[in-house]
């Protein structure tokens, strides 16, 4: 990837996006669709467009995913 | 931004677990719910240390103060919990969104503690890091001198002082966004809103001045 794609990656919005309230609210739905293989970002596209784009949720998501599969 | 599409069924049958755990932790003031609560809170504070662990790296918290970042974002998150059991719906297993209470309070206790010992401080401006916070190749730093020399004047000139504050202090100097959020007494999603809103404004301007191509998801 180029420099200007990676700036060009960074700068672009997804107008998917729900943003961290709305995604957060639903991280353990979404977690429990990822753990059984369900289609989590089919059912929650803008969830998806979030935690792609947000670093902290995204480590909300992953530290929630880790949890779970440490039970 | 949009909002959360509840596509398809989003609640589902009990499993026996959860149910178990509702009956348990609902059944008054008794040995068995008490029982329940020490259960839960030895496994909040198991999932708090290991969140903790794994975020070491990406934290200036160390030591002791990490390990009671880990018992108090359990202590917290048990209190919501309980408070909060009427809410618990079946749309996920019970130990998911009990869990999530905890990672939430690790991230929100994170962000608190990071001004305890700043590597950065807010408002630093530390705009020569910008290419390392974007991934740019230090061998290819002058080839994209230009475009983030736009970047800067954007962000100087056309944001607005909130955005600049904000964009800069998450962006510039990489201070974590709860941080940020914790410093200036806001909600994540609002510092996220910002940056958002940042993002797109900057790329705007790039691709005015022929600095990037137009396209893309922002222009559904």
């Amino acid at each position: 990837m180029s420099d200007r794609e990676r700036l060009e990656r960074f700068l672009r919005t997804d107008p998917r996006d729900v943003g961290c309230d709305e995604a957060m609210a639903v991280l353990h739905i979404y977690v429990d669709l990822v753990v059984t293989g369900d289609d989590a970002a089919g059912r929650y596209p803008g969830v998806a467009a979030h935690l792609a784009a947000c670093g902290p949720c995204a480590e909300d998501f992953t530290g929630l995913l880790a949890a779970v599969a440490s039970d | 931004m949009a909002s959360v599409e509840l596509a398809g069924p989003t609640e589902r049958e009990l499993d026996a677990e959860s149910a178990d755990w509702l009956r348990r932790l609902s059944a008054g003031t008794g040995a068995l719910r008490q029982q329940a609560e020490r259960e839960l809170h030895a496994r909040l504070v198991r999932i708090a240390l290991a969140e903790v662990s794994r975020r070491s790296a990406s934290t200036p918290v160390t030591g002791p103060e990490l390990t009671d970042v880990a018992h108090q974002a359990a202590g917290d998150a048990m209190l919501a919990i309980l408070a909060k059991l009427a809410d618990f719906r079946g749309e996920s297993r019970f130990i998911t969104w009990a869990y999530r209470f905890v990672i939430l309070e690790v991230s929100s206790k994170l962000g608190r503690h990071y001004w305890r010992n700043p590597p950065v401080a807010l408002d630093a401006a530390q705009w020569e890091r910008l290419p390392d916070r974007l991934g740019i190749d230090p061998e290819e730093h002058a080839a994209s001198a230009g475009i983030l020399a736009e970047v800067r004047r954007v962000v100087e000139d056309e944001l607005t002082a909130h955005q600049r504050r904000v964009f800069v202090a998450v962006v510039v100097d990489g201070i974590p966004l709860d941080a940020v959020a914790a410093r200036l007494s806001l909600q994540r999603n609002a510092i996220y809103k910002v940056i958002f809103d940042a993002r797109r404004k900057i790329r705007r301007a790039l691709v005015a001045n022929g600095y990037l191509e137009d396209g893309g998801l922002e222009r559904r």
